[in-house]
Parts: C-alpha cells; structure tokens; sequence
C-alpha cells in the first residue's frame, strides 16, 4: 500500500494529533495554534479532493482500519455520496477557520484561544469521522465527540444566555444520543452486524420484525434531533444566536449539515427505499414535516429582532428544504436535496459571517441598531445581499439551481401541491433577507461620518466572506459540473452504481 | 461565423462589465459617466453590427454553458429579439444622456448605485431579448426585477420603501409563477427551447395547457395587465429616467415579450386558437385597455397618468396577441419600438418638468409651454403619436391591430380599438391645453423657469424624431425584423 491509499485514516488521526500539539504548542506559546490548526484543516481538505478524485475515477474507496476487515474491524468507505460531503465541510471548516483567528481573540478572549482551537480541532475530527465511517455504532461514537466538542464550544461565549443554549443543547443532544445508541443496539440484536453493507445486506430478512421498526425511528428521530429537524429543533436558535460567530459558522453549516448526511445515509443505504416506500412507508410524513419546517422555520425568522437568532431560523427552514428531497425521494430531488446540504453550507456560512463581522465592528447583531450599517460596511452588506439572493433562489445563484432540482423532482414524483407549496413558500426567504437588506441600506443610523473610517474588519475576516458570497454564485453558474459528482451520489443512494 | 457568436454575448457583457467600472470609479463623477456613454454606444454597436445577418434570416446561437435539465444557458438573436434588443440599446444611449443631466440637476443621492444598477438592468432586458430557452430568460427576467428594486426606492423615504416593497412583491410572486410554468412546460415536453411556431402542441390536456397559460400569464407580471398592474403606478416614484427607460420600455417590454414569445414560440397560435387562449387574451387586454385608460383619466399627477397610459397601450400587444392572426401579431410585435419611442419621449418630458418647475401635478403646468415651447411641444408630438395621429409611428400598429381584429375574426376588438382612442385623446389632450394654451395661475412664478438642459432636451427631441422617421421608413429595420419573425412562427418563407 503506499501512502496515498492510508489517506482515509489520515483524515482521522491527523486532527486528533494536531488537537494534542496544540496544547502542548499553545502552552509553550499562545499564538502556535492558529497556525497548526490552519495546516491542519488546510492539509485535511487536500486530502479530502484528493479522495473525492479517485472515488469519481475508480468508485468507493474502502479502509479498512488496522487491516481488520469488516465484520470484525472497522471500515472507512467513502463513496461520491460522502466524498462530496466530506469535501464540503472541510471546504466550510477551512473558512470558518481562517475567519475564527480575529473573531475568536475579540469574542472569546486571548486566554482561551487554546482551549478553542483544541474543541475546534476535536469537532472537526468528530465530524469528518461521522462522515466517511462505514460502521454504524462507529458513527455514534464520532458523533458523541463532535457534540461535547460543541457543548464546551458554544459555551465559551461566557454569557449567562450562552451557558443556558448550551445546557439545553446537551439535554436533547444526550437524549438523540440516547437515542441512537438505541436504534444501534436495535439493529444489532436484528443483524447482529454493525458494518453499514453488511446490515443493509441482512436487513430485509427482518424487515417486518418490531425490533427492526423501532430500531429505524430512535435512529430517525435521533439524527433528526442533532439535524434539528422541524420540530425537533428547540435547541438550534439559542445554540446558533449565544455561541462566538466562529463557533455558530462552524455548527449552522457543517455540524447540521453532517446529521443530516448521517440521515439520509441510515434511511437509504441501511434501510434502502425498499423499506421506506414498502414496508415502513414514512416518506410521505416526512415530505408533509419537512414541508411544514420549511414554511414555520421562514414565518418565525421573518418574525425575529436580532439578525443571528433571525438565520438561525432560517436555517431550520432549509433543513425543510434538504429533508424535503429525502421526502420525495426520486433522483432529481434528491440531487437537489444533495445539492442543497452544499448550497445551504456555503450561504449560511456567508450569512453568520456577515453577522459575525457585525458583532465586531458594532458589537450587536439587534436588527433595530443596524439601520444604514452598509454605508460603514458595504463589502459585507454586498456579500449579504448576494447569499441572501442565493437564500431566496434568485437564477443564477446555487440556492435558485437546487431549488429548481426540488420542485422538479417534486413535480416528476406527482406532487403537484407540495411542490406549489415550495415554490412559493421559497418567497417567505424574501420576507427575512429583505428586511435585513432595507435596514442596512435604506435606512438612517450608521453614518460614514461618524466614528473612525476604518476598513470594515480585518482582511482575514472579510476574505473568507467575500469568497462564500462569491461561490454563492459561481457554484451556480456553473452547476453542471457539480452535478457530476451530486449525479451519482444520488443514484447511489436510490440503490444504484 | 465565430466572431458573429461573440457579439451577443458581448452586447450582454459589454453593461455587465461597465456596472463594475462604475462602481469602482464612482466617485470620479465624469469617468463614471463617461463609462456609461461608452458602454451605452459599444452596446449599441453590438446589436447593430448583428442587424445586417439578422435581417438576412440568419438566427445567431450561442450555447455558453450546461446548466440544469430544462435548459442550458444559451444565447440566441433571432429577428423579434432584435426588435427588442435594438429599442433597448437604442434608448439606454439616449436615456443616459438625459439621466445625466436629470441626476445632475436634481443633485440626486447616491448616483453611482443609480447607474450600477441601471447598467445591470439593460444587461438584463438584453439577455431576455436574446434568450434562447425559458430558462435563460428566466434567469435574465428575476435579475432584472432584483436590480430595479433600488432603482425604485432610490429616494429612500417611507413612502418609497413602501412602494419597493410592492414592486417586489408583484414581481418576485410573478416570478415564482414563471418557475412553476417553465418547470412544467419541461416536465410536459422535455425541453425549453423556444421553436418558431411552438412545441407544446400534443404534450398535455387542453386543460393542463390552459392552466399553464395562465402560469405563464401571472409569471409575466410585468406586462401589467389588470388586474396585477399594481406595481407598476407604485414604481413612478424612483426617479424620472428609470421611470422613463425601465418602466415604459425595458421592464415593461420584458413582459410582454414574454407573452408574445409563449404565444408565438411556445404554443404557436394554432394552438392557441384551439385552446380558447386567444379570447382569453383578447378579454384581459380589452379590460386593461379600457379600465387603465379610464384611470388615466382622474390622474392629475403627470407621471402616474403616463403610468395608466403605459398600462393601458402595453395591453395593445396582448390585443394583438390575442387575434391570433398575421396581421395582429404583426400589430403586437411593432407596437413595441413604437409605444417605446413615444412613452419615453412623454416621461422624458415629465422629468423636463421637474427639473425646471419642480412641478409634477398637472393641474400645475398651467401656461409652462410658453417658457418651456419645445419640450411642451415635443410633449404634444408624441402624446398625438400614441393616440395613432400621423405623422408619427402610432397610427402603423393601430392599422395593423384593426386590420388584424377583422381578420382573426374578432371585429368587437375594434370597438376596444375606437374607444382607447377616444380615451387616449381625451387625458392627453387636456395636458396639451394645460401645457400650451392655459393663463398660469401665478405669471410671476414662471419667470425664472425655460428649456432644461440641452443634454436633456436633445434626446426628447431625437426620440420624436426617431418616432416620424418610424412613420415614413417603417421597413427599416422593424417591419423588416417582424416580417421575418412572423415569417418563422407561420411556418411560410422568409421575404
């Protein structure tokens, strides 16, 4: 074997390695820590396109950890399913990093630097292992250290609301990890395998055992907790408007997005649709909820008085969106629905920035403070208008392109209503972007006269920003090639090559 | 062959790539204009230097990218976008001169958003004109309704935020309408591209086909027919230019391109007829005519009263339309440089006004034509050019709209036809008597006001002068261009 092939595990132990040497760096000297993480996550998405090449070239690539095969050992496997998520949310990580530096020393403080970028370093691990791990009970154990990461992450705003979001966080988050190590132990007692193929394999033979069924919903509902999936979703606002920005980038746009990738993986590469549509027929409820989420999540952001909470509604809505694909279920919706969890991660991601800068420069993210802010800030205020054009699903934005995959996969599948429904409940996005875009530019406060004329935020803040904004639109433009990859990911998931 | 491919992408990109000039010289005031100008005259020689293969028959296609299935993201000029493309470059020249004098002698705020986004509008309207699938114009469609938006709040009071707000209300629920159609006209048939004389002929029942029609009819919300007119008397608050260029030209045009694209490259107007569409049509565009001309009437703020007659002389098309018939289409497709060339020349006077009186009501104008004779002049030329008097262009699309009435076997439309008439002159007469002939309330008042500015009153004059030469030379080039378009939606040969 030679090196390239023991880059699955690489993507693992790397960050945990790097997570130790910044604390052992970051003692010696505070300002190591930015830069091993930096390479670290840099080197992890080098060797995630890397990956993703030679999956589209030669198929899944299998790992098998220690040379132990499956049944006994655990396995990495990474098809064009988890190769493009894994791609993404290290793209995001790179990002959000770069960003953290300045926003971390102002929200967080210098003498916590360290115990950030190690958390940082740890949920990053946690969810990349999430990702490409082939193993069902191995998925719970990467998402148990990915989510007290996250507890310990949103918590370190140090406001008495923070320490609140996060406690909630990790009450319903043990109880959907409760959960799922039920619906682990569920299959297991079914199968008596814990490999994702070999339990998809054994599975139909006890698809109409009980244990089976209720296996299939503490898994489901579950997953749909840490997705927080409409209206499994209390957690998410206090836990995305309390935390640092960097922390709230890094959870709105990769940790969701990574429970929803473990969902749709369960639902269709363990149950299959054979289960789904026959023998469990869910997918209807779940088009009906996800549905619901959508048009609830844009009513009670729409609703909002302080720009974060405001996205963070938002986002519960687009995981309607996303879920909305898994609902109906065809290839075209799902390549939407796969398209999305990359659309939604590079917007939202721009989005918190743009917040994120906001708490820097005037220190509140409250909508009513901010009237005229994008005379003072116009590059961020630009890169707002164009995510959140993208968020509307204004052509040719990536937002509009797996809009467009959804509604016709939805009028393919016959569902005329929901996909009338989508259509236009997409405009409610309108109703939550636009306010923002009216208070920052057509309305008094913010003068350029008044204080300091300075450059809006420093340059490593603004660059990761204006290059989301700017993918907003070229991932849509040109589209075509990412549904090379987004094409057979979803045919992948329908039970094909 | 290969240079031909790049002119209309260069027509859309040369606007494209002047917004970010202007914004990146924007506080070079004179550069910042210059870059306008330039843009405005490179356009313009793009769509011209397409003219001379156009008119040969030629259609010029472009495929740039792949995109979604439903349709690539392709270019193409054929002979009825060129009639579109050619009013719109035409009059971005001339509106850039005369928003340059109207900003500058308003001291407007915020002119170089003003002119980015203006740029990026005729770049839209230029991309519908040229669309080669529904798809693409969609794309060009949405991006033209977000980048007028705060061409129409550009003043920024509440009143203007309120009335942006129902701009976009209208326009982006007509959008999603629009989606919803080209989503299933694609799930119908398998494919976007519009072919001369249709392609959903046979793809689904009549009544799918009908409910898509009406898809397609509130997805071109811009056309303003009643009842979803609404946004478009609430837009006349952005300054006079836009109001002038975007919403009695491009905005507009856009819609009801649109429509005559479906009827015509859709449906195909045997189809059409066959569905029952054409009453359909003929109904909402008589409806409109008369009810906006109507509230033209009781509309003493100048601006809003060109607002009805925009609303009420956009639906003429639609009329057009709706007869389904050689001459009526014929009468559709030419109204649109004629309307173009005329309403500009009456919101170009509208702003004239402000900029020299401040006034914007009519019952204000009193007397204004004895300090201001040319451009009341000007105003009473087009305004007799719309009501179909020669010697202006007006009267070609109304013979041909008559002519077309009968012939498609609809002569009721030509009692829509007299009464507009009589409609049109009795509210643009009065402004006439107002502006020529009325004693001023107040002589002392009226002292200091004359002409505007020259960079103003030349492109009002030049655009009634276009509008004669359209009435003496209409072969050149737009009956030229619509005989071939209608050549290729009937199916016969090309002349």
């Amino acid at each position: 074997m030679t090196l390239i092939d023991h880059l699955p595990v690489f993507l693992i132990a790397i960050p945990i390695l790097a997570s130790l040497l910044i604390l052992v760096a970051g003692w010696w000297d505070r300002r190591f820590c930015y830069p091993i993480s930096l390479v670290t996550i840099l080197s992890q998405f080098g060797a995630a396109v890397i990956i993703l090449m030679q999956v589209m070239r030669e198929g899944t690539v299998r790992y098998y950890l220690g040379g132990w095969a499956p049944p006994l050992g655990i396995e990495l496997a990474i098809d064009s399913f988890n190769g493009f998520i894994l791609a993404t949310i290290l793209l995001l990580s790179v990002a959000t990093v770069i960003y953290a530096r300045k926003s971390v020393e102002h929200e967080i403080g210098p003498e916590k630097t360290i115990a950030f970028y190690v958390l940082f370093q740890l949920l990053v691990t946690g969810l990349v292992g999430m990702t490409i791990t082939g193993d069902i009970f191995n998925l719970y154990v990467f998402l148990e250290i990915s989510s007290i990461a996250a507890y310990a992450l949103i918590a370190s705003a140090r406001k008495p609301r923070s320490y609140l979001a996060s406690f909630n966080y990790l009450i319903l988050g043990s109880i959907a990890g409760g959960f799922i190590l039920i619906g682990t132990g569920n299959l297991y007692a079914a199968t008596g395998a814990l490999n994702m193929l070999d339990i998809a394999r054994l599975l139909p033979a006890s698809f109409e055992l009980a244990t089976v069924h209720a296996g299939f919903l503490f898994l489901v509902i579950g997953y749909s907790i840490k997705a927080a999936f409409f209206p499994l979703h209390i957690w998410l606002p206090d836990a995305y408007a309390e935390s640092p920005s960097a922390v709230t980038i890094l959870i709105s746009t990769v940790m969701s997005k990574v429970s929803v990738y473990a969902l749709f993986r369960i639902i269709f590469t363990i149950f299959t649709t054979a289960y789904i549509v026959d023998v469990f027929p869910v997918t209807g409820f779940i088009l009906f909820i996800a549905t619901v989420a959508m048009i609830a999540g844009a009513v009670i952001a729409i609703a909002q008085s302080d720009l974060k909470r405001m996205l963070a509604y938002s986002s519960i809505s687009q995981i309607g969106y996303i879920m909305f694909a898994l609902g109906v279920a065809n290839q075209i919706a799902l390549e939407g629905g796969i398209l999305h969890i990359l659309g939604h991660a590079v917007m939202k991601g721009c989005l918190f920035m743009v917040a994120g800068l906001i708490i820097y420069r005037v220190g509140t993210s409250r909508l009513s403070d901010l009237g005229g802010i994008a005379k003072v800030m116009p590059i961020s205020c630009a890169a707002f208008a164009l995510a959140g054009a993208s968020m509307i699903g204004i052509p040719p934005t990536i937002g509009f392109m797996s809009k467009y995959y959804l509604v016709l996969g939805a009028l393919e599948a016959g569902h005329w209503v929901y996909a009338a429904i989508l259509l236009l409940g997409s405009l409610l996005a309108v109703g939550y972007i636009w306010r923002f875009i009216e208070i920052a530019y057509f309305r008094d406060g913010h003068d350029e006269g008044s204080g300091a004329r300075t450059l809006e935020a420093p340059a490593s803040m603004l660059a990761p920003m204006v290059a989301l904004a700017l993918l907003c639109l070229l991932l849509g433009i040109f589209v075509e090639g990412l549904m090379e990859i987004v094409g057979p990911a979803a045919s992948l998931l329908l039970g094909g090559a | 062959m290969g240079d031909l491919n790049l002119l209309p992408v260069v027509a859309i990109a040369v606007p494209l790539l002047a917004s970010v000039l202007i914004l990146l010289v924007g506080r070079y005031e004179n550069i910042r204009e210059g870059v306008t100008i330039t843009a405005a005259v490179a356009m313009l020689g793009a769509v011209l230097a397409m003219l001379p293969s156009v008119l040969s028959g030629t259609r010029i296609t472009v495929s740039l990218l792949p995109m979604v299935p439903g349709g690539d993201f392709a270019l193409r000029v054929d002979a009825f976008g060129m009639v579109f493309a050619l009013t719109a470059a035409v009059l971005w020249l001339l509106n850039s001169f005369y928003a340059i004098g109207y900003m500058r002698a308003q001291r407007e705020h915020a002119q170089t958003r003003f002119y980015f986004c203006f740029a990026v509008a005729i770049a839209a309207a230029v991309g519908i004109a040229f669309s080669e699938n529904l798809l693409t114009l969609f794309i060009f469609y949405e991006i033209l309704t977000i980048i007028t938006y705060p061409l129409v709040v550009h003043i920024e009071t509440p009143e203007a935020m309120k009335a942006g707000r129902k701009y976009l209300a209208y326009l982006l629920i007509g959008g999603v309408f629009l989606l919803a159609a080209l989503v299933l006209t694609y799930v119908l048939t398998g494919t976007t591209t519009f072919v001369p004389g249709g392609f959903l002929a046979g793809s689904g029942s009549a009544i799918v086909l009908q409910v898509l029609f009406l898809l397609f009819m509130v997805g071109f919300v811009k056309a303003a027919w009643m009842p979803l007119h609404g946004w478009l008397p609430a837009a006349m608050i952005a300054p006079t230019p836009v109001s002038a260029f975007l919403h009695a030209v491009a905005v507009v045009t856009a819609g009801v391109f649109g429509i005559v694209r479906i009827a015509g490259w859709v449906y195909g107007m045997d189809l059409m007829a066959s569905l029952g569409l054409g009453t359909l049509l003929a109904l909402i565009a008589s409806f409109t005519i008369i009810t906006a001309s109507l509230f033209a009437l009781t509309e003493d703020n100048l601006k809003l009263r060109l607002a009805y007659s925009t609303v009420s002389q956009l639906s003429y098309i639609l009329l057009g339309v709706s007869m389904l018939s050689v001459a009526g289409m014929t009468g559709a497709m030419v109204h649109i440089p004629i309307h173009a060339f005329l309403k500009i020349t009456l919101f170009f006077v509208a702003g004239a006004i402000i900029v020299s009186t401040g006034k914007e009501y009519i019952s204000e104008m009193k007397g204004i034509g004895r300090n201001m004779p040319v451009t009341a002049l000007m105003f009473a030329a087009a305004a007799i050019g719309i009501c179909g008097l020669p010697p202006l262009s007006g009267i070609i699309s109304k013979i041909y709209l008559a002519v077309g009435a009968v012939e498609g076997g609809m002569p009721v439309l030509l009692l829509v036809l007299i009464a507009s008439a009589v409609l049109n002159a009795a509210y643009f007469f009065p402004v006439i008597y107002t502006m020529m002939l009325e004693r001023p309330d107040d002589e002392a008042s009226l002292v200091t006001v004359s002409e505007p500015p020259l960079i103003m009153l030349i492109p009002i004059i030049l655009t009634v002068a276009i509008s004669i030469l359209i009435f003496f030379y209409p072969a050149m080039p737009f009956m030229d261009l619509i005989d071939i378009a209608i050549a290729e939606i009937t199916g016969s040969v090309i002349p």
